[in-house]
């Protein structure tokens, strides 16, 4: 489903990325970790084109990304992106939030987008916020309804950016919950994150990347529990700890 | 001459010739901030332009309109430009000088109000699906319009009385009517505070109607900052 191929990505002189290469097969849920710029974020990024590439290449259902001619805004409906400060568009109710993308770009009409919303707030556990404000709802809600808004396009991968990362301890599992129901529907998932807990229990591969460079990818089991690396052992010592 | 008449204040007050020029006024305001608010617009986006040399373009607008007097941009307008065969009826000049140099005003506006707006807004937008233009008409103007309100309601209160700068190429407004009637009737004072009451009018109903408009749409986002919010 996504096929990352030698990518290399460069700010100015600085690689963010350095010939990264793995993989998303369709079904599988993989989490991406790895210490504060990394690139991690960078490469999650690159997927959905919201960063372009120097090198290498990225395919998405078949698709390259960084071809000219592949027409993005049509390839960013098929994967989902979640954000790590959600992103609500603060100026609309919940439900227009999830109505707006389904109304502009896949052109639905009223009543299927509304009802599409309503299905998937449903699904989040908060149908009876849809006339709130986003600013209105705590973080874990909005990051919920953040989840909703993806998947109202019908996507068929989702990325997800750190999505618990800006959320207050106690608001994390509601998010995660949301999650894991998803990956266990059978979602393609891309998920970089700290919630190594999550990741154990979730996860079919991990990938670990330190200054731009995938260091392990490996199935979640053998990840954890057969370690020797030691840029993953120093990483995982210093979150699991605590 | 005489000390100041009540009889003729309140005459000029209610004088047709005198209202005729407070419409004028009223309606130079409207289209030259109509024209300058498309204008600026155009400018704005022109200034966030990924070509360097559209930027350029915009920016030696706002550069020029921004640093030379309105006075001498009507002047040149009016009577320079007929010089090299362009030549515009008082109105147009008029019209054509207030909107440009709004317009220059505006766009900084603008400007200021679309990059208010966080960057991961677009971001999200842009990974929905949404082309730049849907991005720019449903979730960036929506919200750079917040922010933008209170310095363009100030913009439009200083326009209400800028228009009187067009009565030096005789553009008859409020303020060139309020000097003819003083031509001929040499009731300096009395007319004169006619002309300062209907502007003091005109503001104030402006700022009333400034007031509703920023209420209308504080509602709801206290999430995005603005800076003005009441």
């Amino acid at each position: 489903m996504i096929e990352i191929n030698g990518v290399t990505k460069y700010y100015g002189n600085f690689a963010v990325l350095k010939n990264c290469s793995t993989s998303v097969a369709k079904g599988e849920v993989v989490v991406v970790c790895g210490p504060s710029g990394s690139g991690k974020s960078t490469l999650i990024k690159c997927v959905n084109a919201l960063e372009p590439i120097s090198e290498g290449s990225i395919k998405v259902d078949g698709i390259e990304v960084n071809d000219p001619k592949t027409n993005l805004p049509e390839l960013r409906t098929l994967v989902g992106m979640v954000f790590q400060n959600f992103e609500l568009f603060p100026h609309l109710r919940i439900v227009e939030n999830i109505m707006l993308a389904q109304r502009i770009v896949l052109g639905r009409n009223e009543s299927a987008a509304q009802k599409t919303a309503m299905a998937l707030l449903d699904r989040v556990g908060l149908a009876d916020h849809a006339h709130k404000f986003p600013s209105q709802l705590s973080g874990g809600q909005q990051q919920r309804v953040a989840i909703a808004r993806a998947l109202a396009m019908n996507p068929k991968a989702m990325l997800f950016d750190e999505p618990t990362s800006a959320l207050d301890p106690e608001m994390i599992s509601e998010v995660l919950d949301v999650m894991t129901s998803l990956a266990a529907e059978g979602m393609t998932m891309m998920i970089v994150t700290h919630e190594m807990g999550f990741a154990r229990k979730v996860a079919t591969r991990v990938v670990f990347i330190d200054q731009g460079e995938i260091v392990e990818d490996r199935p979640t089991e053998e990840f954890f529990n057969n370690r020797h690396n030691p840029r993953t052992e120093a990483f995982l010592g210093k979150i699991l700890h605590h | 001459m005489s000390i100041w008449s009540w009889s003729g204040f309140f005459d000029y007050l209610v004088n047709p010739f005198i209202l005729g020029g407070v419409f004028t006024t009223i309606w130079l305001t409207c289209v030259s901030l109509i024209a300058g608010l498309i204008l600026g617009f155009v400018i704005a986006l022109m200034r966030r332009s990924k070509f360097a040399p559209v930027r350029g373009v915009a920016w030696f607008y706002v550069w020029l309109f921004r640093g030379t007097p309105l006075l001498v941009q009507l002047i040149v307008i009016y009577t320079a430009l007929p010089q090299l065969g362009i030549r515009f009826s008082v109105i147009e000049a008029a019209l054509l000088g207030l909107a440009l140099n709004e317009a220059a005003y505006l766009a900084e506006i603008i400007r200021a109000g679309i990059e208010a707006v966080p960057e991961g807004q677009s971001r999200a937008a842009r990974a929905l699906g949404m082309t730049e233009r849907q991005i720019m008409r449903y979730i960036v103007m929506p919200q750079a319009f917040k922010v933008i309100i209170p310095p363009l309601g100030n913009s439009v209160n200083g326009l209400l009385k800028t228009t009187s700068v067009t009565s030096v190429i005789s553009m008859e407004e409020l303020l060139r009517r309020t000097q003819v009637l003083i031509q001929e009737k040499f009731m300096v004072l009395e007319l004169f505070a006619v002309a300062a009451i209907y502007y003091l009018v005109l503001t104030t109903l402006w700022d009333f109607v400034q007031r509703r408009i920023e209420r209308r749409f504080g509602q709801s986002t206290a999430q995005v900052a603005v800076p003005h919010k009441r």
